[in-house]
Order: structure tokens, then sequence, then C-alpha cells
């Protein structure tokens, strides 16, 4: 697996997990062996992580992603891309989102 | 927007999940079943795995799929899927998949003598995400066989239990201590120890419950096989002073008596049980009927936003209750519980002996009182435990 995250490619999150939303937090459960390290492995994201995982749904190129971002934060561009980035290279490697073709 | 760490684990419990508002419920206990294919002498549950009349009640796998739902709207995480035996229903997996689709973690309380290959392999593709857990009733086929009282169980049970290794399925074993078994817990604990993924002692069924649907003969044959306050003492200290330094922790966190609140368990507030036919409990143990909902009647979030909190709000006027339990310093210890109160009395605050005994000789043991003190009598019990502790 590529784990290079491209702006221009859409990303959406992976059937292998399930995707909870509870009293403000996102939490990423594992359905299939291989998402967590050891069994009983849950995961949440920082708030920063939040805002971006509710615009990865597959509906748009990650590029688009950072610019519905950009207009929403008062942040360079490019730090915004970083942090895209950024979470993303974390959720690819673990399985949690895929590319989609 | 910041910078790193963007995804963080959450491991062993969900506590770290909630900083400052936690869900209405949290984890789900549900007894899928009373039916066994064992009959344990000491078992506080079980029906024949044939009882018609029990099978035709229960609850049906499109119940217990709508219940989850519920479940997990509320923000339930964990569930418990025990019995019975569980693994006795053919719908099993079918309700096991909803629930982990769900994002749930499930815990499986099981004898393992049912794990089929099918049942390995579906654990090991969607793991359970809390280690399967399995009640080890002998080391032999004569000892096992004398606690389940059903030939062929034990190699039932060694047959599950390889299946659940072969597909690498995290699992943990739990002993219980009976006259059959007694003699065995040396062997048990290194063989408990060889196991995959085995992390300390093994842990042990010593104090056992009534039957809570309250049935004589069953309880007075489960009464005769209880393992008595020294023994429990003695066991407990098998291994080192641990369990004492331990015993004396418990009491200075406790911090005295109970007054008039029957739940002492009310942190663990969150967590909800229910029944093989939909009747929803504070605990499994506890069915005293003013403290259980009909389901069918209402709602899984009235159940646990208004009915159980006034469940947990419930005060005695048990004038032995109030004069014993009420004053007692050794809440930390004791298992005296509305839940033993009923299976042993029939009421929810009548003081059981056997679990006040027990509570006594571990305070004994961990010099919180004299032998033949009785702790209720003390006034000096903070300081006592504050001194020692």
């Amino acid at each position: 697996m590529n784990d290079k995250i491209d702006l221009d490619k859409i990303y959406a999150p992976s059937e292998d997990v399930v995707v909870r939303e509870i009293e403000g937090e996102v939490v990423i459960v594992p359905l299939v062996s291989g998402i967590g390290d050891i069994e009983d492995e849950l995961f949440t994201l920082n708030e920063t992580g939040r805002d971006i995982w509710q615009r990865v749904d597959g509906s748009k190129p990650l590029a688009a992603v950072v610019r519905e971002l950009a207009e929403e934060y008062d942040a360079p561009p490019g730090i915004i891309e970083g942090d895209v980035v950024g979470l993303l290279e974390e959720l690819l490697v673990r399985k949690m989102i895929i590319e989609k073709q | 927007m910041t910078g790193t760490a963007y995804v963080k684990k959450i491991r062993s419990g969900e506590a770290r999940l909630w900083p400052s508002r936690k869900p209405a419920l949290t984890r789900l206990d549900i007894e899928l079943t009373e039916r066994c294919n064992n009959d344990c002498v000491h078992c506080s549950v079980n029906r024949p795995a044939g009882d018609r009349e029990a099978r035709e009640r229960e609850w049906g796998a499109e119940s217990w799929k709508k219940l989850l739902d519920e479940a997990a709207t509320l923000g339930c995480l964990i569930v418990r899927l025990t019995g019975g035996e569980p693994l006795l229903r053919g719908d099993f997996e079918d309700i096991y998949i909803h629930a982990r689709r769900l994002g749930l973690r499930v815990m499986i309380f099981t004898n393992a003598t049912l794990v089929t290959p099918r049942l390995a392999r579906l654990l090991e593709d969607m793991p359970p995400l809390e280690a399967v857990e399995v009640s080890v009733y002998g080391m032999t086929k004569e000892t096992y066989e004398a606690v389940t009282r059903t030939p062929g169980s034990f190699d039932a049970f060694r047959r599950g239990l390889g299946l659940l290794r072969e597909h690498g399925v995290p699992f943990v074993v739990k002993g219980a201590v009976l006259p059959a078994t007694s003699g065995e817990m040396d062997g048990f604990e290194t063989w408990a120890a060889a196991l995959p993924g085995a992390a300390g002692l093994p842990s042990y069924a010593l104090l056992f419950d009534l039957r809570s649907r309250r049935d004589g003969r069953k309880n007075e044959l489960i009464a005769s096989l209880r393992t008595d306050a020294d023994d429990f003492v003695r066991i407990s200290r098998r291994h080192g002073e641990d369990a004492v330094t331990e015993w004396r922790d418990l009491c200075a966190r406790s911090g005295g008596g109970r007054g008039g609140r029957l739940f002492s368990c009310v942190p663990s507030g969150g967590s909800a049980a229910v029944d093989p036919y939909g009747q929803l409990q504070y605990c499994l143990g506890l069915r005293h009927p003013a403290t259980v909902y009909d389901l069918a009647a209402g709602s899984l979030r009235e159940a646990v936003t208004e009915f159980l909190p006034r469940v947990r709000d419930m005060h005695s006027a048990d004038r032995a209750y109030l004069e014993r339990c009420g004053r007692c310093f050794l809440k930390g210890l004791c298992e005296q519980c509305p839940a033993k109160s009923w299976a042993e009395h029939g009421t929810l605050d009548t003081p059981v002996e056997y679990f006040c005994g027990i509570a006594h000789a571990q305070a004994v043991a961990a010099g919180l009182l004299e032998p033949g003190e009785k702790a209720w009598t003390v006034a000096d019990g903070a300081a006592r435990t504050k001194q020692r502790s």
C-alpha cells in the first residue's frame, strides 16, 4: 500500500472501522483484526482531527477539504494542509481510511 | 488548527474518553439465556439446555438487535453477552455481529464447550475487542465433570479452548474454588500462566452467590459449597500479603459506613443489565420487583435515565441494616448489597451473615479488627484504616 497522501485524491472512511460520535468525542472502533496493535484498542481524534475527519467523506478530493477548512479557520493554508496530510497519513497507516478509486 | 497527535489510542476501559460528561449508558450486560449445557453444582443461574418454557420466553435476535441499536444511541461502548451459556443460542453469531457493527466492544462469558471452528474464525476476523472470559471447572476430566455434572464436558471445553488458541482469539480463564477443585489451585495457576497472553494470576470464583430466582433447594446446595471465612483468607494469602494490603486500601478508600444508602456501587453507574426476557435490572443478580423494569412496556432510554437513578437513590428503613451495615467501616470489603440480600432473604437490605463474616475475617487479617470485634461497634474505624493503610 502507498501511504503517501495525495491532495488530488478522494479518501473515505474504511468499512473496516465503525466511527461513532459520543458526547462530542469521535470514537473509531476497529471492526476487523489488524487495525489496532492489541485486542482492546479504540481510537479518538483530537479537536483538529475531528474537524478534518468530518469532511473526509469520500465525496471530494482532499484539496477541497483543505479549501473548506481554510475558509473556516484563520490559519495559513500551508498549516492546514500540513494538518490534513498529517491526520490522513496516520489514518491510512492504521487502515482507517481508504483511497477511493 | 494545530499540529501533532491527531489520533489517540484508548485502551483498557473507557474512563479516559469522557473528561467531562459520560454517556447515559456505558455498559450493557445481556443474559441471553438462563439455559446451559452444563449443570454446575455452584451455578446461580443455569436451567437445563432443553428447557422449553425458558427458551420460548427468551427474546429473539431481532429484539436484542433493537435493544443494541438503542444502547449504541445512548453512547454504550461495551456489551457483555452472558448466560447461562450464551453460545447455546443458535442466533448468537447474528447478535454478536450486529453488536460489533454498531461499534460495540463485546465481552463474552462462556464455558467454551460450544465454540465451533466457524465461531472461532468469526472471533478471529471480527475480534470482540475484549478477551473472551472462559470459566474453567477443573484440570482433569474427573474434577471438571464432578462440577459440571455433564459427561463429555471436559473434552468439549478443551476442544473449544484449543479452537480459540488456534485462531489467536484472546481469552482469559477463571477458576472456581469448590470441594472438587480446591486441591488443584497450583496446577491451575501453572497451566494458566502458560497460556498465550496470560498476565498475572488467574482469577477465581470463591464467594458463590445464591440463585437470584430464589430456588430454595439449589440454594441449599450452593451454600454448602461455599468457602468459609478462614479458608477465604488463607486462599487469598497463598501468594503473599498483597491481598491483605489491598484490603486495607479498599477500606481506606471506601470512606466509612453506608448510612441508609442501599447501593454503594453507585460510581459504576452508567451500566445496566437485561435478563433473557427483556427485564432490565440494576445488575443481573438483582431481581427484586421494585428494581426491575419491563423493556417491553418502555424504552432503554427511560430505563437508564429515569428508572435506574430512582433505584440508585433507594434507602433502607431496616433497623438491622441501619445499625450494622449503616455504621460499618468495612464497606470496601463487604459484598453486602441489595442483590445479595435479595438472593438470600428476598429483601433489599437484610444483612447477609456469610458476607459479613468474610469481611470481618479479612479485617482481622488486615489488623483492622480484633477477633470477635464487630465493625459496626467500632468508633475509630476511619482512624484504624488510615493508620494501617
